[in-house]
C-alpha cells in the first residue's frame, strides 16, 4: 500500500475535489446570517454616552457586496435593513431606505466604472458608509446638535477604518461558504 | 478585477429583464423604507410590538454579556485598588469617622422628621421596585440613547416606569416586550427630566444633549444660583419619578443653568430597579388633559387635575419637603467621586 505524501494533494482551498460538493444551504445562508449577526452584535454593548460602534451590519453588507459582487440580490438592502432597524434604535424604516439606496448607488457606479481594486473598493464602501452614517444621524429622531455630531465622529472614523478587516473576514467566510462539505455517491 | 462576465447582461433579453427586475425590486424596497420611516417618525411606537419580539430574542444573550461585563469591571477595579492602597486607606478611615458623625446627626434628623410627619398626619409609603434586572444592551450604533432591560411585561414592567440604580436615575421605560424592555436613557437628546437642587429649592429641567452630559435649564431665569458641584435630584414634578433621587452633578455654569454630569452611568451599573410610576393618577391626568380640548366625553378627567395632583414643572411640592424623602438608596455624597 502506497502512502500518499501530501494528504492535501488532491484538494483545493475549498476542500477535497473528489466525491464532495458544496452544501447549498451553507452557500446560500452564510452571507445573510453574517450580516444579521453584524446587526445584532452592537446591541450587546452598553453605550450610554455616544454612539460607539460602527454600523456593523451595514459594513458587512457593503463588504459582501464588494468582495462578492452579484452574490446578494440588489434588493437585499430592504429585508436586511428591516432586521437591523429592529435592534438599532433608529426609527423603523431608516435602514430599509438607506441600505437600499446604498446598494442601488453602488450598483449604478459599478456599471459605469467596472474596473476595481481593493483601494477603490475601500473608497466606495467607506464613502457609502459615511453617507449612510450621516443620513442615519439626521433621521434618528434625535435633535441634531453640533455636540451630537462631534461625539459621533469616532464612530465615522471606525466605520472607515474597519472596512479592510471586515473585507478579509468576508473573504474567509466566503471560503467557508463554498467549502465542499457534502459527500456525494 | 472586472466584474464577472456573467453579470453583464449583453444582448440576452432574459438577462436584461432580470437586471431590470432587480432595480425595480430594490427601488420598491427603498420606497417602502421611506414610507415606513415617515410612519415611524410620526408615530414612534407604531412598530413597538415588533421591536419587543426582537429584543426578547436578544435579551438572553444580553444577560450573559451583562454578567461578563460586571465581572470584568469588578476585576479591573480590584486591580486598580492595589495601587494607592495605603494613602487611600488613610483617607477612607478619616472619611469614615466623619461619616459616622454625620450618620448620628442624620438619625436625629430622621427621628425629628418622623415626629413632625406624624404631627402632620403624612405617611410616606415605601416604594417597592417592580423588578430588579440587568441592563442587557443598548443601541450602540445609533444617535439615540436607548438601553435594553432584561425584564418585561411578564415581570410587571410597563411603559413610563422610572429605572433607577443604587446611585441614581438611569432613565424611563419606553416600550415593553414580554421579557425585555426598552429604556430611554437620560443622555438621549429627547429626554427631559424635572429636577431641583438637593439643597434649596432651585427648580430646573435636565435635558439630554446627546453627547453624554445633561443640560440643566432653570425654570426661573434671573441670577443663576447654581455652582459647580451642586447635586441635582428629581423633583417629583410630572408624577413619574419619586422626588429626591440623584440625577446629575453640575460641572459647568451656563447663562440659563448649567451642564451636568450623570451620577448613575448606565455602563457602570450592574443591576437596576424598575420602580412603579410615582403618582399614576397625576400622569394619567396630565396625559389625558390634552384630549378633552377637542373630544368632550371624558369631562371628569380634567376636573381631577387641580385637586389631586402636584401640577407640572414649576411645582410647589418640592420646596416644602426637601429632606423628607424616605429614599434609602441615593446617597448624595457618593456621587462626588
Amino acid at each position: 500500500m502506497m502512502e500518499r505524501l501530501n494528504p492535501n494533494a488532491r484538494s483545493d482551498p475549498y476542500g477535497s475535489r473528489i466525491n464532495r460538493t458544496q452544501s447549498p444551504l451553507r452557500a446560500g445562508s452564510v452571507p445573510w446570517l453574517s450580516i444579521m449577526l453584524g446587526s445584532l452584535l452592537p446591541v450587546l454593548l452598553i453605550a450610554d454616552v455616544m454612539p460607539l460602534m460602527p454600523q456593523l451590519g451595514l459594513l458587512m453588507l457593503l463588504a459582501w457586496r464588494m468582495v462578492r459582487p452579484g452574490l446578494l440580490p440588489l434588493w437585499a438592502g430592504a429585508p436586511l435593513g428591516a432586521f437591523d432597524d429592529l435592534f438599532s434604535g433608529q426609527p423603523f424604516g431608516s435602514a430599509v431606505l438607506l441600505w437600499s439606496l446604498a446598494l442601488i448607488a453602488i450598483e449604478l457606479i459599478e456599471t459605469r466604472f467596472p474596473w476595481r481594486g481593493f483601494w477603490q473598493d475601500w473608497f466606495t464602501a467607506g464613502l457609502a458608509a459615511l453617507l449612510v452614517w450621516l443620513a442615519a444621524i439626521m433621521l434618528s429622531g434625535a435633535t441634531v446638535t453640533p455636540d451630537l455630531l462631534v461625539v459621533a465622529l469616532p464612530q465615522a472614523l471606525l466605520t472607515v477604518l474597519l472596512y479592510p478587516i471586515l473585507a478579509r473576514m468576508v473573504a474567509s467566510l466566503d471560503q467557508f461558504r463554498l467549502a465542499r462539505a457534502r459527500r456525494i455517491g | 478585477m472586472a466584474p464577472p462576465s456573467a453579470r453583464r447582461s449583453g444582448f440576452s433579453k432574459k438577462a436584461q429583464f432580470s437586471v431590470f427586475t432587480g432595480y425595480l425590486l430594490a427601488g420598491i424596497g427603498a420606497l417602502m423604507g421611506l414610507g415606513l420611516l415617515l410612519l415611524s417618525l410620526r408615530q414612534p411606537d407604531a412598530f413597538a410590538p415588533l421591536r419587543g419580539v426582537a429584543s426578547d430574542a436578544v435579551a438572553p444573550a444580553g444577560q450573559a454579556t451583562a454578567a461578563a461585563r460586571n465581572g470584568q469591571q469588578s476585576l479591573l477595579s480590584g486591580i486598580a485598588g492595589y495601587f494607592r492602597a495605603g494613602s487611600q486607606n488613610a483617607a477612607l478611615r478619616e472619611e469614615m469617622e466623619l461619616a459616622r458623625i454625620r450618620l448620628a446627626e442624620t438619625d436625629a434628623i430622621r427621628a425629628e422628621n418622623l415626629r413632625l410627619k406624624a404631627l402632620l398626619g403624612l405617611n410616606d409609603k415605601d416604594i417597592k421596585p417592580v423588578v430588579v434586572a440587568r441592563l442587557v444592551g443598548s443601541t450602540a450604533t445609533s444617535g439615540r440613547r436607548f438601553a435594553y432591560l432584561g425584564a418585561g411585561r411578564l415581570s410587571g414592567v410597563d411603559a413610563g416606569m422610572p429605572v433607577v440604580s443604587d446611585r441614581g436615575v438611569i432613565g424611563r421605560v419606553l416600550e415593553t416586550g414580554r421579557n425585555s424592555a426598552r429604556v430611554l436613557l437620560l443622555t438621549d437628546s429627547e429626554s427631559v427630566l424635572p429636577v431641583r437642587r438637593a439643597k434649596g429649592d432651585v427648580v430646573a429641567f435636565a435635558e439630554g444633549r446627546g453627547d453624554g452630559v445633561l443640560r440643566v435649564r432653570l425654570v426661573n431665569l434671573g441670577i443663576n444660583p447654581l455652582k459647580p458641584g451642586d447635586l441635582m435630584v428629581t423633583s417629583g414634578a410630572g408624577g413619574y419619578y419619586r422626588p429626591g433621587v440623584a440625577v446629575a452633578i453640575i460641572t459647568k455654569i451656563t447663562p440659563d443653568g448649567g451642564i451636568g454630569r450623570l451620577v448613575a452611568e448606565p455602563s457602570a451599573t450592574g443591576f437596576v430597579a424598575v420602580e412603579p410610576i410615582y403618582q399614576p393618577e397625576a400622569v394619567a391626568a396630565l396625559a389625558g388633559s390634552r384630549t378633552p380640548l377637542d373630544a368632550g366625553p371624558e369631562a371628569t378627567a380634567p376636573a381631577k387635575t387641580p385637586a389631586t395632583t402636584p401640577t407640572p414643572p414649576p411645582a410647589p411640592s418640592p420646596s416644602p419637603e426637601p429632606a423628607s424623602t424616605p429614599a434609602p438608596a441615593p446617597a448624595p455624597s457618593g456621587g462626588r467621586e
